[in-house]
């Protein structure tokens, strides 16, 4: 079997807000899956989900066909999802370096010379090698979205989960990012890209899910998607 | 000559001071848990150790390899089974239930050993000094303590800085959540770290029952004084608490020295000035809301 994450009828609410209602959705071994849809829609709650930060009041996740709906948060590292935040989180009083490593060697990395050579790997990877040594609190914001990608990828994860990575950056540092991102992709990580910056998102995804009040409204050909009259409402109001 | 002498003796006993406040540190630093059983498990620690000599008749020196580890693994349980799960009740929680704590550990202290005050006897050492004026002179005790917490903090420091837990331990008082997402389980940094601070705190202990008599009601002022150095060496410095222990020392000290019974008056005002004019401390880094 292809998928390596399933949702299978997942809710969610926080108090009288359902934010995920119902929600059913795979992605297959190697496949990039963007979600759009307005604020509020349940795009990051899903992915909170996903990353086991979050539980479900109803429905199962699947990792790979295994059950781990009640898995921890650091279980789900373990097994080999990794996650990006819309803001930034890196852990301000350490170094670019140290903040992979903390990665790496967490993760599925064996002795610490191998966490600290997949350090080295991934900060090249996403450009960051030359700031190694600069305290992570003091980056300025399209490096601390590369830490917090570099971070992810230490993990060595198969499902890479991104937050608004292109969020708040420039349209030069969205395309740096976009390539950054493709070239994960060649790596045959799996992917799930929340972002608003559709173009971004189009040159990187092979299909897209556009959510609206925790249900899925659309699935498929991310130009179809974008293209259908559902999604069209959403962002433009009805009767566009 | 004899002002010369108090500052020393103040210098030294910061040491002592130190080793009570590092764990405390720790424990804060990590986990931002204000652990008030701090003193009362650093007495535990010591009377365990008249326990085993009593029963055993080992030297205190020796016995001491047996209590730190000791403590060491009741700091590890303790947290792992019953303080993480005060953690996600707010910051009230922790504090009722280590509270809580002290008031059991005095009281069990005070069954099993009754009130009377017991000392550890730390062989010649003790009464061993170094003489360099007719003034001053160093005892063996006190410097051997001093060299010990720099030995402990040097450690600590550079386990922090260079290894894999230490990494953990720093990204974890970093943002635990986010360090939950990179694979780092928290419930057992927390339990390592809170093992840490009671292997620190056990040193501490028996070094107090060493240099002077203790019974089971005096962890709370031990407690103080280890808030005082934390605070004003400033949290989360490691180095900042030597500085905070010897502060207090000295103070003490020279307090004492103007009249035998300001010394701790004197340790007291000098935290509330720091605390007035300085209220992060004197070395303090930036500590996460």
């Amino acid at each position: 079997m292809g998928s390596v994450i399933e949702l299978e009828g997942v809710s969610k609410s926080f108090g009288s807000l359902q934010a995920l209602d119902d929600l059913s959705l795979q992605l297959d071994e190697g496949e990039a899956l963007g979600v759009v849809g307005p604020n509020g829609a349940g795009k990051t709650t899903m992915l909170s989900l996903i990353a086991g930060s979050l539980h479900p009041d109803r429905g199962r996740i699947l990792f790979c066909g295994r059950d781990v709906t009640r898995v921890s948060p650091h279980g789900h590292c373990r097994l080999g999802i990794a996650r990006t935040f819309q803001i930034p989180r890196p852990f301000g009083g350490m170094t670019v370096f140290e903040n992979v490593l903390v990665g790496a060697s967490f993760g599925p990395a064996g002795s610490d010379g191998e966490a600290e050579e997949i350090a080295v790997g991934v900060l090249a990877d996403v450009g960051l090698l030359r700031k190694a040594n600069t305290l992570a609190g003091s980056l300025p914001l399209l490096e601390r979205k590369r830490l917090e990608l570099a971070r992810a990828l230490a993990a060595r994860p198969r499902v890479l989960l991104l937050d608004e990575i292109a969020g708040g950056l420039t349209e030069p540092e969205v395309l740096e990012l976009v390539a950054t991102i493709r070239k994960v992709r060649a790596a045959s990580v799996s992917l799930v890209w929340i972002e608003h910056i559709v173009h971004a998102l189009l040159a990187v995804v092979d299909r897209l899910v556009a959510l609206d009040f925790g249900r899925k409204i659309v699935e498929g050909d991310p130009q179809a998607v974008m293209a259908s009259p559902e999604v069209r409402s959403v962002y433009l109001g009805a009767g566009a | 000559m004899e002002w010369v002498n108090a500052v020393v003796q103040g210098i030294l006993l910061g040491g002592l001071y130190a080793l009570f406040a590092t764990g405390l540190s720790l424990v804060f630093g990590v986990m931002r848990l204000v652990n008030l059983a701090h003193g009362d498990l650093s007495i535990l620690a010591a009377f365990l150790l008249v326990a085993i000599v009593d029963a055993t008749g080992l030297d205190p020196w020796i016995g001491l390899a047996l209590v730190v580890p000791a403590l060491f693994v009741i700091g590890y349980v303790l947290q792992y089974g019953l303080l993480n799960r005060t953690l996600a009740g707010g910051e009230l929680a922790p504090l009722l239930v280590t509270f809580g704590l002290s008031i059991i550990l005095q009281n069990v202290l005070l069954e099993v050993f009754t009130a009377d005050s017991r000392g550890l006897d730390a062989g010649s050492i003790e009464t061993s000094s170094i003489r360099i004026s007719d003034q001053i002179s160093i005892g063996w005790f006190p410097l051997v303590t001093f060299i010990v917490s720099i030995v402990l903090l040097s450690v600590l420091q550079l386990a922090l800085s260079r290894t894999r837990t230490g990494r953990a331990l720093r990204a974890t008082a970093d943002d635990p959540r986010t360090a939950q997402l990179q694979g780092i389980d928290n419930r057992r940094i927390y339990a390592l770290a809170m093992g840490i601070a009671l292997a620190t705190v056990a040193l501490a202990g028996v070094f107090l029952g060493m240099r002077t008599t203790f019974g089971p009601a005096i962890g709370p002022a031990r407690l103080i004084f280890a808030f005082e150095a934390v605070i004003i060496g400033g949290l989360g410095s490691l180095w900042g608490t030597l500085v905070g222990g010897i502060v207090l020392g000295v103070a003490q000290t020279v307090g004492a020295q103007i009249s035998p019974g300001w010394g701790v008056l004197t340790g007291h005002l000098v935290f509330l000035a720091v605390l007035a004019t300085r209220p992060t401390g004197l070395f303090s880094r930036q500590v996460r809301q």
